[in-house]
């Protein structure tokens, strides 16, 4: 998948745990120990940086934006827990083949200016999202759309040959049909992402004005936007869905440090925090008792290999046992437990944890700390040429002190010289893998787009995906993934991709090494603060006490 | 008098080219993509990269792009548009740089009053108990970081006392300011102490105070008008480049204390690429810088009219 909420690492990553100091265990169950009754109309305030881009459906990527976005506006569907679908918007999506998919929607859903959802607000946002002329960032997640060539053309400076994608076609006011180019079993959980909104018929007389004020169909309403201080939505009281707000509206509060941001949840300032600083990470569980929050989201972090990089091609292609063996040399479970104070769980295969398709142990053995098997691996498979890594990564973001980590792991373990290769920034970092500069492995990680195995594997392995920037490429694998994108049902893919994880340790495309997980709290004011697989909290849900 | 100032507003027009011409070229030497950092590990295609890139004229040549960006502020004194969110770069600087103005007027006053007023007393009491504990005192602030200072005075005043909130809220109240203030304005009180006291412990032997002394002269005058007015020469010189400093050094202080002013703008654009919200945040710093130290200039003549300007 292209263009997707990757930025979210940007952010995601400044906050990373860089204390190196162990912390004690703590329990967090959600529980409440709030006092006093429950007021419906109270409003409470999470910390929210500034969205780093207007507010449009098709060019919101960073979870600052998408937190916003997500409590403006309600998608098709959206997915439970277990990765699982749940209608919101769409009385039923249907499909035979999963190649044409037929979406009826609920009756008497409004706009917040009061004028209806229909399916011309889809079809019209959609095709409207997809144009290169309006150049959204996410544009591409219409890519499976018949006709998506036409509006979006690959050529850098093409003009769009339409306005309109063929595969969309309206068949009455809640009824309309989509056509894919070829069959995807799991687009369905696609449209739970926020590019595939609607939009109201305003939208289009002034875009401008509607980035800075969307107007959603979604449980809240858009109120205010003081920018880099606050953002204010609102409940929106004819608001049809399953999940109606509990409160009476959330105030976003931008903060200049994750510290600050904490002391306010401290003194009362605050009622939810998304993440802790690495400051406080080692007290927090003390400060907040059961308000505290440790649960696992849908991310991963991995060491990618520069397959282009000569080391790993020349004279002959790598061996993946060399890698197997670099895997095996990386003592995981230490280093989430030090380095990143508990805030990182070791990995154990390439898919993150709340995805459907999530299975234990798919590495095997290879993520494993075993010194002994790592060294024979490494001799079997011909040896690390010159006997020398490098790790690049971005020093901006708290990243040096676990590479460091990394590369001690393997030195004592295996002997092979490890080097971290910092950038001084994400951008600077970027640019060196996109102009093919990396020396032979860097950092990388991966945020769920949509909680299906797929994404964690093909969007990120397959030939030419954009999230492949290691150049791995095997033609092998490339047909069981598009064996595994023709199967007609949502089931069989999931399977075949699990069979595809499983196989992923013959080649090796990168190193898996910890999922992710919310380190977050909230304040005696509010209850029911539930995070999701995202790593965002769940605003509809959560209670105002008097 | 007058010719002098022509001549200073004069040489101001080079300088301000030069340094933005400077800037424009260091942020874009810097390695890293702008637009390409909107995607981050997930990537774009490029018909949408080019397309965002042409839009916002970064396809064009460095010198084009200079030439573009300071036409149109000096025509039409638009300073374009932000990178990531579009927004114009005069609403961003508008809502940045009061709030510092406010934080930066606190800081300066507080170090002008109690920086002074330390330092005659040092100067006046050289040698003696009084001007050791304040040497000692200016020295403690000097040798501790600002992060710590705001550390320690969060730590006594907001959570242990309860006397303030730990943060400035997105109010920005008066009172809230006052904390910040005396964490930025700190490190230059201690410098303008020092300053101060040298200047009048040495003036003070001086022949024009020995006639005052010897005229009969209340103490009052003695100190108040021939002390002070030619011992502030050295302090005034201080306090005029520190008002810049003020303005564009309070990264940290408006890290700690959450407050959103130019130190964070300045830090953000950096590292987010954003050349034309860099610039303009440098251009309106160098014209504080060139007309403050034009002020100060000025001041000198008044304050010791041996000072002539052609």
């Amino acid at each position: 998948m292209r263009g997707a909420k990757s930025a979210k690492w940007v952010a995601g990553a400044i906050v990373v745990a860089l204390a190196a100091t162990a912390c004690g265990g703590g329990k967090s169950d959600g529980g409440s120990d709030a006092k006093g009754k429950v007021d419906p109309n109270g409003i409470f305030s999470m910390d929210l940086g500034e969205p780093e881009k207007p507010l449009f459906t098709g060019d919101t990527m960073e979870s600052n934006g998408s937190a916003v976005m997500k409590s403006v506006y309600s998608t098709l569907v959206k997915y439970k827990a277990d990765g699982s679908l749940e209608m919101l918007n769409a009385e039923s999506l249907t499909t035979t083949d999963s190649k044409t998919w037929t979406v009826k929607l609920k009756p008497g859903w409004t706009f917040h200016d009061g004028t209806p959802v229909t399916s011309k607000s889809y079809v019209d946002a959609w095709n409207w999202n997809a144009n290169i002329a309006n150049a959204m960032g996410l544009s591409s997640w219409f890519a499976d759309i018949k006709g998506f060539d036409k509006v979006h053309p690959e050529k850098e400076g093409a003009k769009p040959a339409s306005d309109k994608m063929d595969g969309l076609k309206i068949v009455d006011d809640t009824t309309f049909t989509i056509e894919l180019s070829k069959p995807v079993p799991y687009f369905g959980h696609k449209l739970a992402y926020i590019p595939f909104a609607p939009l109201a018929a305003s939208f289009y007389k002034d875009p401008k004005a509607a980035g800075q004020a969307p107007v959603g169909n979604g449980p809240y309403k858009f109120k205010s936007w003081d920018h880099k201080k606050q953002i204010e939505v609102t409940r929106f009281d004819g608001y049809k869905g399953p999940n109606k707000a509990k409160n009476g509206g959330v105030l976003f509060k931008n903060y200049t440090t994750v510290e600050a941001a904490y002391e306010d949840l401290k003194s009362g300032n605050l009622d939810i925090i998304r993440q802790i600083g690495p400051k406080d990470l080692p007290v927090y569980r003390d400060d907040l008792g059961d308000r505290a929050v440790d649960q696992s989201y849908s991310a991963i972090q991995t060491i990618a290999v520069a397959y282009y990089a000569d080391m790993w091609k020349k004279p002959k292609p790598i061996d993946p046992k060399v890698l197997q063996g670099l895997s095996m040399a990386i003592d995981r479970a230490t280093i989430t437990k030090t380095v990143l104070n508990g805030t990182r769980e070791p990995a154990t295969g390439w898919v993150a944890k709340g995805v459907l398709g999530y299975q234990e142990n798919a590495a095997g053995d290879v993520t494993k700390f075993d010194p002994a098997k790592a060294k024979q691996l490494i001799k079997d498979g011909g040896g690390v040429p010159n006997n020398k890594i490098f790790i690049q990564y971005n020093a901006d973001s708290g990243h040096k002190e676990w590479v460091e980590a990394v590369c001690n792991s393997i030195q004592q373990a295996v002997g092979v010289q490890c080097t971290g290769d910092g950038k001084p920034d994400f951008q600077a970092d970027l640019t060196a893998r996109k102009n093919k500069q990396v020396k032979s492995l860097y950092r990388s990680g991966w945020v769920l787009d949509y909680p299906v195995n797929a994404n964690f594997i093909s969007d990120l392995f397959r030939t030419g995906a954009d999230g492949n920037q290691g150049d791995f490429s095997n033609k092998e694998l490339d047909a069981k993934i598009a064996a595994a994108d023709s199967v007609k049902t949502l089931d069989e893919s999931v399977k075949a991709y699990q069979a595809i994880e499983k196989d992923l340790v013959n080649y090796m495309p990168s190193i898996p090494l910890w999922y992710y997980k919310t380190n977050a709290g909230y304040s005696e004011k509010v209850s029911g603060v539930k995070f999701g697989q995202d790593g965002d909290p769940i605003l509809y849900g959560v209670e105002v006490h008097k | 008098m007058g010719r002098y100032v022509a001549r200073r507003l004069l040489q101001m027009i080079p300088v301000f080219f030069g340094t933005t011409l400077l800037i424009f070229l260091m942020v874009y030497s810097l390695p890293g993509d702008p637009v390409a950092g909107l995607f981050g590990d997930k990537g774009a295609d490029p018909a949408t990269l080019a397309k965002i890139r042409h839009e916002l004229g970064l396809d064009q040549h460095i010198l084009k792009q200079y030439w573009d960006y300071m036409s149109n502020i000096i025509l039409h004194f638009d300073f374009g548009k932000q990178i990531r969110n579009g927004r114009p770069v005069t609403e961003v600087l508008g809502d940045a740089f009061p709030v510092t103005l406010q934080l930066a007027a606190l800081a300066f006053a507080f170090e002008l009053v109690f920086g002074v007023s330390l330092g005659i007393i040092a100067g006046l009491k050289a040698g003696r108990l009084a001007d050791n504990i304040i040497l000692i005192f200016t020295l403690l602030i000097i040798s501790v970081p600002v992060f710590v200072l705001g550390f320690i005075i969060k730590m006594v005043f907001a959570f242990q006392l309860g006397w303030m909130e730990p943060n400035v809220s997105n109010d920005q109240l008066f009172s809230e300011m006052i904390a910040p203030a005396v964490v930025l304005g700190g490190l230059s009180l201690a410098y303008v102490a020092r300053l101060t006291r040298t200047s009048m412990a040495e003036n003070l032997r001086a022949d024009y105070m020995r006639t005052a002394v010897a005229k009969g002269l209340p103490k009052r005058r003695i100190v108040g008008v021939h002390l002070m007015r030619n011992s502030m020469i050295p302090v005034i010189t201080f306090l005029g480049t520190d008002i810049g400093a003020l303005m564009g050094g309070a990264v940290v202080t408006e890290g700690i204390f959450n407050i959103k002013g130019v130190g964070g703008l300045i830090y953000e654009s950096i590292s987010r690429r954003e050349g034309s919200t860099l610039v303009g945040l440098v251009t309106v710093l160098v014209i504080v810088y060139l007309f403050t130290s034009l002020l100060i200039d000025l001041l000198y003549a008044v304050l010791d009219p041996r000072i002539r300007y052609a």
